[in-house]
């Protein structure tokens, strides 16, 4: 890890970051943290930021909270993971806070009542456009597009159709493909060199 | 709804022991917390898990305040009578919000190292390659969930249709999801999908 970029000067000034960047993150904050933190800001370079976003994937936890602790702890160590997480919720925790109890205090009406339960319809669409979108990705991957796909449906099975719970079924799949994607990705590098 | 001391201690500890399973973010979570509230506990209703996943997408900030919502609705059901429904909500809201995030924002602090330094091995390529068909599933899930309560409750076959087309425009096109929202709140306040 050689150029890692200038960093934050201060804790505040980490926090003010991640919070701003956090307000402008309406489903999905990882295009917003890119050009918050890469280009305006440059406290970071294009190159550490995707290698760091790649790490924030592998851990489990919601991706721009890992980010938030790697980034935050990487420049000012437990206090800064503390104070990057406290800059990414603190602001929109509140603001959603103050939505719900606007919502909560008109939900008698009926046209309020009818906009939230639209506004639900809503959201379960983007979730679904969203793991959509995730799916096109797999066409590169190492099981080969159709493999991977058949994961993705026998997941959905267990837990859709068949109601298993989340942990047994993410033991069970997840394991699997992990363990199968290892072989074919050994089995590849093993046939690459010997051309 | 009579909830104790000791469904609180339940409610918290099913917080903090899925965050480290939340691989792929908060949304993967979503079908083992509709199970866990509704299903098994009847803690929440289909109304308040869907408008609160709602308010959460239609408000800034990271997708596991999704998750704080639920223990908003959850502190407003378990609010004794004679007291503030908003001291109890906000109570849930930060509470489960922090289980939620403890357990994994400790994680990553201890792992991060780690994994930097053998990123590219072939181990680390595999878990992170291997669980993203997995991921997708249980994220897929989560819409079929909310969509499927949502259309048990109000038996109004428009929610599969309104739920479809947003589906394909947010896979199909690059609009924003505010846009989206706004619509879903129109056609709400409509009365065309009824109510709970």
């Amino acid at each position: 890890m050689t150029n890692t970029g200038e960093g934050p000067k201060s804790l505040a000034e980490l926090y003010w970051a991640l919070t701003k960047l956090a307000l402008q993150g309406f489903g999905g904050v990882f295009p917003v943290a890119q050009r918050v933190l890469v280009e305006e800001r440059k406290w970071f370079t294009p190159q550490f930021f995707l290698e760091e976003w790649a790490v924030a994937q592998v851990l489990p936890g919601p991706n721009i909270v890992n980010l938030s602790v790697m980034l935050g702890s990487r420049c000012f160590g437990a206090m800064g993971a503390f104070v990057a997480v406290l800059g990414i919720f603190s602001m929109p925790a509140l603001l959603l806070i103050l939505v719900a109890i606007f919502f909560e205090q008109f939900r008698e009406y009926p046209a309020v009542a009818g906009a939230l339960h639209g506004m639900g319809v809503v959201s379960a669409g983007l979730i679904g456009g969203t793991s959509l979108k995730m799916a096109g990705s797999l066409k590169t991957h190492p099981l080969t597009f159709f493999g991977a796909i058949t994961f993705t449906v026998i997941t959905f099975i267990l837990l859709a159709v068949l109601r298993f719970p989340l942990i047994p079924v993410l033991l069970v799949m997840g394991t699997s493909s992990v363990f199968l994607t290892y072989w074919k990705i050994k089995h590849s590098r093993v046939a690459k060199g010997s051309e | 709804m009579n909830i104790s001391f000791s469904d609180w201690l339940t409610v918290l500890l099913h917080f903090a022991s899925m965050s480290v399973f939340a691989i792929g973010g908060a949304i993967a979570l979503i079908p083992e917390f509709h199970r866990f509230f509704i299903d098994e506990h009847a803690w929440l209703t289909e109304a308040q898990f869907s408008s609160g996943i709602a308010l959460a997408q239609a408000s800034p900030g990271p997708n596991a305040l999704m998750l704080a919502m639920m223990g908003w609705n959850f502190g407003i059901n378990a609010t004794p009578v004679g007291y503030s429904h908003y001291a109890f909500a906000i109570l849930g809201f930060v509470s489960c919000l922090l289980c939620a995030l403890t357990p994994s924002c400790v994680l990553t602090f201890t792992a991060t190292r780690w994994v930097q330094k053998n990123n590219e091995k072939m181990g680390v390529v595999a878990f992170k390659k291997g669980l993203a068909p997995v991921v997708i599933g249980s994220m897929l899930v989560s819409s079929w969930v909310i969509v499927r309560g949502d259309f048990v409750l109000a038996n109004n076959w428009q929610i599969w249709l309104i739920a479809l087309t947003t589906l394909l425009l947010v896979w199909g096109t690059k609009i924003h999801i505010l846009w989206l929202l706004a619509s879903g709140a129109a056609i709400g306040a409509s009365g065309l999908l009824g109510s709970f």
